[in-house]
């Protein structure tokens, strides 16, 4: 029963993301680790040039999201479709090939490998031939110093470790690597969670940046406030179901706030702390 | 002393530049980085250090230290070292350890030594025989490694005994002696020890071939190291095996090779051991393993793996070297070699983590 009305919304999502050019579709996705629901009935959509952001509590399903679109999970129900075309990825090397690049929070770089060998790396340029294909260091340095200036990150010095960058930067480093790899869709875990105020302000401006320069972006967050300053759309996910999805112009600050703090939970919360 | 006062030169001419950034000169910058900085951030700083202190201590102590003679001692006794050394450190680099290195040198001898008396082939078979045993051997190692996510020092432990075992039983039950038959009058004997335990003479000094197999060695892992894309791959599987899997470095084959790499260098001190004395003592080899990690260390490697380099794995060997055959040199008691490097590893160990923390601190 649950198949039938899955195929009619299939059908006519994936016309819609073909007039609207929706990168990722995802319709009615679920996901079961055996007989625990992950996630039921999600629906996103992520579009060149745009922000689709996906808030939601510890446990509400955004790994297990992020898992699904970066290819280290499949879905089990639903449809998930890459530039129109129905896909089940088998490896996050083929997100990666399908253009999608993901950046975790904290994996993202190896700490004390310099910069430039970090931009690189498992993609490294070669030059030469035979016994004598090296590394093409100058072009490698060259790059990663031109491509994190137009991220608008000026390093005075691509040989430091990247250990020594901040927080935020190593998050803009792997931000630009992806942009420079060609990814179509930039998938972002939490990554202005571990970080203070003003880095999480430089990460967002990384962020906005890879949109404009015409990527679609996944920003998975429990910070409303952070995504509302960016975010297009906002899927919001509550213990792996949908909990609601907005476009910007139909939603304020205030209301996703209330919904991320726990809406009408935190109203009861507040009460049983009075009397107590 | 000198170095003490480096780090902070550096640091004290880059804070005006930091007041202007502007992109121009971030350009600039890039190419013109202080030379201090850029010695301090070799890993192998703190061993050249070391070796030179060494050097000129001995040469003081020790009168017979800079004798053509004793130099070329000490190198051959450093390059032994130094060929096993050299990829121990590019397999630290890659975050793993090899606990079966000193015996897989034996096995690696014995394999060669009596497949050819045995089959009384000529003894270039017997050096390709033993050169498919070594590494398969290696492989072995890294095969476990990889499929059973075990630690190495547990997994290399276990091959470690195994082969200490197996080099003994098997040398008795073939040969019915801890040592093998020799093999000097073997058909290819002479071109083989020509290749692996020979000596050249440059002017007046002797020079023993494994100096050249060991500078080989240090020239090719240098140049895969920091030259080519398997050289980015071992830094990564050693210093963020996660970070690497996730950008597509694969991990298994790169650790695997590692092994082969370590493997392939047990088959040349192995062929050494053999064509130099032309029987092998099967009982042999146990605790080098050992010595070769400390080498790769006070060379600057990180025990944590992902950092460190094949030179400094070089100096390491060449400040055992000089160690070992200066305290002879100086006339003391031998007994004191190990209680000596022991507190030369403790003592580059304590420099490497410092001069390291100066280096990511000066950016």
């Amino acid at each position: 029963m649950s198949e039938t009305s899955t195929e009619t919304s299939t059908e006519t999502s994936a016309g819609q993301a073909e007039e609207s050019g929706a990168l990722v579709e995802l319709s009615d996705v679920s996901k079961f680790y055996g007989n625990i629901r992950a996630l039921e009935g999600i629906s996103l959509q992520v579009r060149p040039g745009e922000i689709t952001c996906v808030l939601g509590d510890n446990g509400a399903g955004k790994s297990t999201l992020i898992k699904i679109i970066s290819g280290l999970h499949q879905h089990d129900g639903g449809s998930f479709r890459i530039q129109g075309e129905e896909t089940r990825l088998a490896s996050p090397r083929e997100a990666l090939d399908r253009g999608i690049a993901t950046v975790y929070q904290d994996l993202a770089v190896v700490p004390l490998m310099p910069v430039w060998r970090n931009f690189f790396l498992g993609s490294e340029p070669t030059t030469g031939r035979g016994p004598l294909r090296r590394l093409d260091v100058a072009h490698m340095r060259r790059t990663t110093h031109s491509e994190l200036l137009r991220m608008g990150i000026d390093l005075r010095d691509v040989d430091q470790p990247i250990g020594t960058l901040s927080g935020g930067e190593r998050q803009s480093v792997a931000i630009a690597r992806a942009v420079h790899f060609g990814a179509k869709v930039l998938v972002l875990d939490e990554p202005t969670a571990a970080l203070g105020v003003k880095q999480s302000g430089v990460v967002l401006k990384y962020v906005a940046a890879a949109r404009d320069a015409g990527l679609g972006v996944v920003l998975i967050t429990h910070n409303p406030h952070h995504a509302y300053l960016v975010g297009d759309r906002f899927v919001l996910l509550k213990r792996g179901a949908m909990a609601g999805s907005y476009e910007k112009a139909e939603l304020e600050l205030e209301e996703l706030v209330r919904q991320m703090a726990g809406g009408s939970e935190l109203e009861e919360l507040s009460h049983e702390l009075e009397r107590g | 002393m000198t170095v003490t006062t480096q780090p902070g030169n550096p640091e004290g001419s880059a804070e005006p530049e930091d007041a202007v950034p502007q992109p121009r000169e971030a350009d600039e910058r890039l190419v013109h980085r202080p030379l201090p900085v850029r010695l301090l951030r070799r890993p192998e700083l703190g061993a050249v250090v070391g070796a030179v202190a060494l050097f000129v201590f001995f040469a003081l102590v020790a009168d017979s230290f800079l004798r053509p003679s004793s130099i070329s001692t000490v190198l051959y006794f450093s390059s032994t070292l130094g060929i096993m050394a050299v990829p121990v450190a590019l397999l630290m680099i890659g975050g793993e350890f090899d606990l079966s290195t000193g015996v897989m040198v034996t096995s690696s001898a014995l394999a060669s030594s009596m497949f050819s008396y045995q089959m009384t082939a000529n003894t270039w078979v017997g050096v390709g025989v033993s050169l498919l045993v070594t590494l398969a051997l290696g492989f072995f190692n890294g095969f476990m490694l990889t499929r059973t996510k075990l630690p190495s020092f547990i997994i290399t432990l276990g091959t470690f005994l195994m082969l200490t075992g197996l080099n003994l039983g098997l040398t008795k039950l073939i040969s019915g002696k801890v040592t093998t038959k020799s093999i000097s009058d073997m058909e290819g004997f002479d071109s083989a020890k020509a290749v692996f335990a020979s000596t050249l003479t440059l002017g007046s000094v002797d020079l023993q071939i494994t100096i050249v197999w060991w500078l080989a060695l240090v020239a090719v892992a240098t140049w895969i190291l920091l030259r080519t894309n398997i050289g980015n791959w071992i830094f990564a599987v050693g210093g963020g095996v996660d970070a690497a899997r996730a950008v597509g470095v694969p991990v298994a084959r790169t650790k695997i090779g590692l092994y082969l790499g370590v493997a392939f260098a047990a088959w040349i001190s192995g062929q050494h051991l053999l064509f130099n004395y032309d029987t092998v003592q099967s009982g042999e080899g146990v605790g080098n393993e050992l010595i070769y990690i400390a080498a790769a260390v006070i060379g600057g490697c990180l025990l944590t793996g992902g950092y460190g380099s094949a030179v400094g794995a070089a100096v390491g060997a060449l400040i055992f070297g000089m160690a070992n055959k200066g305290i002879i040199y100086a006339q003391w008691d031998p007994d004191w070699f190990k209680f000596f490097l022991g507190a030369m590893l403790l003592l580059a160990t304590l420099l490497n983590a410092w001069i390291r923390k100066r280096a990511e601190a000066t950016r």
